[in-house]
């Protein structure tokens, strides 16, 4: 068994262990992928995540709601005409993330503010109606969000993120 | 431990480590350096194997874990979600379950190699005890994972395991309600259960560690039984056993995927798709087959404690093979007697499995009774008797003479002996295969199943029409609980798009709540519903059909079985036919007959079908001709009823089996592939040892 080549090129040797090795490589990495895959969120639960549907009649100007899509508090609050004109009113320079009232509302439907409840510091569900800005308060950490959800003062970094939704009608929409 | 390496790394990060805490020097003369037997044949990579299916079970068995609900009332439902829902649920659950069986299946063929070879001689006794502990954690292990699932034979089987701790005087009732935790089996029993079988597979790692130790202190037996004396006897453990047990792995994983993918409930029971109930016992209480000789030996003894000792003494007397085989000779190749009587013995073991699966009547009782007595005989008279009058043939000098000796080198007695095993292995479970679903019925007609086979697909228009028929004639009594309506836009179904099956499930009033009033509300169904079932409970479904509830028909298909016969029940193993349950409800939705024969007495509200075992079934004849109109044309009989709702109910039963086969085909192209160059690279790396 001669070996006084294998230095100056590859022999059929090499390539045939390459080969196996490439072949055995590609087989553990398909193998690994079903038990990472699994993890992912599986279709129960996808389905679960569908959009849902919810009714406003019930919702007073100035009340709020709170229900729950994928898991997450989303607020739905029906601001009365003041708390709607100083949320459009606030300049951006004062804004630590800066978007106006109108981006973050449905045209037509202002007084509808559909944001997730939860605090883009560390995720605590903020208190509504709480605060110096007529708006949520964050007891973990004090963040302060105004009557757009919007971050004012405090550690969370960015405003309260709104979530797909859509009107159906004047008096239901579709969350997701 | 063992090796001859004064190793050291030359990466200087790994050196700071192996001076620390030397795993290097470690791993190189336990796996690198470590001198191995040049003359081990191919029953020695199942130490390999077995390592590599212990480290799949473990895999595969934290993840199902994540999905699992060790609750009564939850668990089964929580595997039929693994099954349909988990991203590759389907396939984990099949490893698991299938790795099980093969699991054990490479343990007796690495025990019956240790029996063969004497491998459990001085100096390697503690290694073949601890083995023996390995074999009864496998056992343990085994049984709890079975039990897992909780259906009728998982609940049963665990009734009858632990009832056998009864029959310990004095203390045995109170041994069974500590192992229960309560009254009967139940919930607590499960969730210990769950706990115990999570833990043992890493006790069963831990001893595998002491095992291997022990091995590495002794050194391998070889097939000549004589030790190594001269380096020119051994190879370096790598790449020479690296690259064997490599090759013997990948075609052990060939046989691995045959099941996972073609034959996956092959290995396992009809009735453990049934959700356990404590009030009905079936018909065969059947362990999986890896038990089944030893169930055979308990029920030979007709005295019940007598028995159970019986039965654990079948595994204990191999601890003491040791003192019970004296003889010098390790291998059966220079013991022509003692190689006789071990063929023999394993004829006994797989006849023993093939009676632990009949019902204990007649001849097979016998059978039963005279193949124990062999049994025990085999180590508590044989083998101590050929150890002092057995002639045996002279060993040859050293192992490398042996390499020598052997010109050409002989395949044929390994090819010979797989041989054996398939048709031995086909007996023994395909006997389990048929005690189930026990006779008394007709053998249902075969079909043309399109599903059948390792590329059959579901018909799609069979799947529509099928289940056109169960909304308009099942559904009235039967649930289909774990059908979602999103299910029906799947790909392997019906093939409805996702808005169809939307339209679909808006038919459907289901009941939602409470509101914010506190009441509960009926609203149109949703694709993530399932679909709903007829009676609030089962005692309302008992009182509306005479005291029968009607079973859902999800799992139908899986959970019905039948008699194959011999030798039938041999040829399916290679036939990979496992359409029983589709039979036989096919079967039974026209087997119905006006007038029972002559002599047969129909018991008050019971109506006569041929293929339903006992002939009496509660369900009057649910189809007739045109009694469901089909959109395409096809004849609207109920033969074409029968045949498109059964192969609706298996789509219910195995909504992935499409992806399951397609699956399939490109596993095993990849695995003869890769088996095809391990095998060359082996020779390659081999060429020069040989």
């Amino acid at each position: 068994m001669t070996t006084a080549s294998s230095a100056d090129h590859p022999t059929r040797r090499d390539f045939l262990f390459v080969a196996t090795g490439a072949v055995a490589g590609v087989g553990a990495v398909a193998t690994a992928w079903p038990f990472i895959s699994q993890m992912n969120p599986d279709a129960a639960t996808i389905a679960a995540g569908a959009p849902i549907e919810v009714d406003l009649t019930p919702i007073a100007s100035g009340q709020d709601i709170k229900v729950f899509w994928r898991g997450k508090p989303i607020y739905i609050m029906n601001r009365t005409k003041k708390q709607v004109e100083e949320a459009q009113k606030v300049p951006l320079k004062d804004l630590p993330d800066p978007q106006t009232d109108q981006q973050r509302t449905k045209p037509g439907h202002e007084q509808w503010l559909v944001v997730i409840g939860i605090c883009t510091h560390l995720g605590c569900i903020p208190i509504a109606h709480e605060g110096n800005y007529d708006g949520f308060f964050c007891p973990c950490h004090g963040s302060q969000y105004d009557s757009s959800g919007r971050i004012r003062q405090g550690p969370a970094p960015a405003n309260l993120p709104v979530p797909p939704y859509t009107f159906v009608s004047d008096t239901k929409i579709q969350i997701g | 431990m063992s090796g001859p390496s004064d190793y050291q790394p030359t990466n200087p990060a790994l050196r700071w480590i192996e001076r620390r805490l030397p795993i290097f020097g470690l791993m190189h003369s336990s796996f690198v350096a470590y001198p191995t037997p040049r003359n081990l044949n191919y029953w020695w990579t199942f130490g390999a194997i077995l390592s590599f299916m212990l480290a799949m079970q473990i895999a595969t068995g934290v993840i199902l874990a994540m999905h699992y609900t060790p609750h009564a009332d939850l668990a089964f439902k929580s595997v039929e979600l693994i099954v349909r829902d988990v991203n590759y649920g389907w396939l984990l659950r099949n490893m698991h379950a299938c790795g099980a069986s093969m699991f054990f299946f490479a343990v007796y063929v690495h025990m019956f190699r240790g029996l063969y070879y004497g491998s459990y001689k001085e100096p390697r006794e503690v290694l073949w005890i601890l083995g023996v502990i390995i074999y009864l954690l496998m056992m343990a292990t085994g049984f709890m994972g079975y039990v897992l699932p909780w259906g009728q034979m998982s609940f049963w089987g665990a009734t009858v395991i632990t009832n056998l701790f009864s029959a310990i005087p004095y203390v045995g009732d109170s041994i069974v309600t500590l192992l229960w935790g309560g009254y009967a089996v139940g919930n607590p029993t499960l969730n210990r259960f769950f706990s115990l079988h999570y833990l043992l597979p890493f006790v069963i790692a831990g001893v595998v560690v002491l095992h291997v130790w022990a091995l590495h202190v002794a050194g391998q037996n070889n097939p000549d039984g004589v030790d190594i004396k001269t380096d020119k006897d051994s190879v370096p453990f790598t790449p020479h056993a690296t690259i064997k047990d490599f090759f013997g792995v990948s075609c052990f994983m060939l046989l691995y995927a045959w099941f996972i993918f073609y034959m996956p409930n092959y290995l396992g029971d009809a009735d453990n798709y049934i959700p356990a109930n404590p009030g009905v016992t079936p018909a065969h209480i059947v362990p999986e087959w890896y038990y089944l000789p030893f169930y055979a030996i308990l029920r030979s003894i007709p005295n019940k404690l007598f028995g159970v000792v019986c039965m654990f003494s079948a595994i204990l007397v191999l601890v003491f093979l040791p003192w019970l085989d004296t003889a010098k000779t390790k291998s059966s190749k220079y013991r022509p007697l003692a190689k006789q009587f071990f063929w023999i013995f394993v004829v006994v073991c797989v006849l023993l499995g093939y009676l632990g699966a009949q019902p204990p009547e007649g001849i097979y009782v016998i059978a039963g009774r005279i193949l124990t007595v062999m049994y025990f005989a085999y180590f508590l008279i044989l083998l101590p008797l050929l150890s002092r009058i057995e002639k045996p043939r002279p060993v040859p000098n050293s192992i490398a003479d042996a390499v020598l000796a052997k010109t050409g080198g002989k395949p044929t007695p390994m090819v010979s002996t797989v041989l054996a095993l398939m048709v031995a292995g086909g007996l023994v479970i395909g006997s389990a295969q048929n005690a189930r679903a026990e006779d008394h019925g007709d053998s249902p007609p075969g079909n043309k199943w399109s599903f059948a086979g390792p590329v059959g697909t579901f018909d799609r228009g069979a799947l529509q029409r099928g289940l056109k028929v169960y909304k308009e004639v099942c559904s009235a009594c039967h649930g289909l609980s774990y059908v979602a309506f999103r299910n029906l836009a799947e790909p392997g179904g019906p093939g409805y798009s996702v808005a169809q099956a939307a339209a679909f499930a808006s038919d459907y009033k289901v009941k939602d709540g409470p509101n914010d009033a506190g009441e509960m509300f009926e609203r149109p169904g949703r694709p993530a519903d399932y679909f709903p079932s007829p009676f609030p409970n089962e005692q309302a479904a008992r009182a509306a059909n005479g005291g029968a509830a009607p079973p859902d028909l999800s799992l139908i298909t899986k959970a019905r079985s039948y008699k194959r016969g011999f030798p039938m029940f041999i040829f399916d193993v290679f036939t990979q036919y496992q359409e029983q349950g589709p039979d036989y409800v096919a079967a039974v939705l026209q087997g119905y007959e006006e007038k029972p024969p002559a002599g047969f007495t129909l018991p008050e509200g019971s109506h006569y079908n041929k293929y339903f075992p006992g002939h009496a079934i509660k369900m009057p004849k649910p189809l007739s001709d045109g009694q469901v109109t089909y959109d395409d044309g096809s004849p609207a009989t109920v033969a074409q009823y029968a045949k498109d709702v059964t192969t609706f109910l298996m789509w219910t039963a195995e909504p992935h089996m499409e992806a399951r086969k397609r699956l399939g085909l490109q596993v095993f192209v990849f695995l003869i592939l890769l088996a095809g160059l391990l095998y060359f690279t082996k020779k390659k790396v081999w060429a020069t040892a040989h």
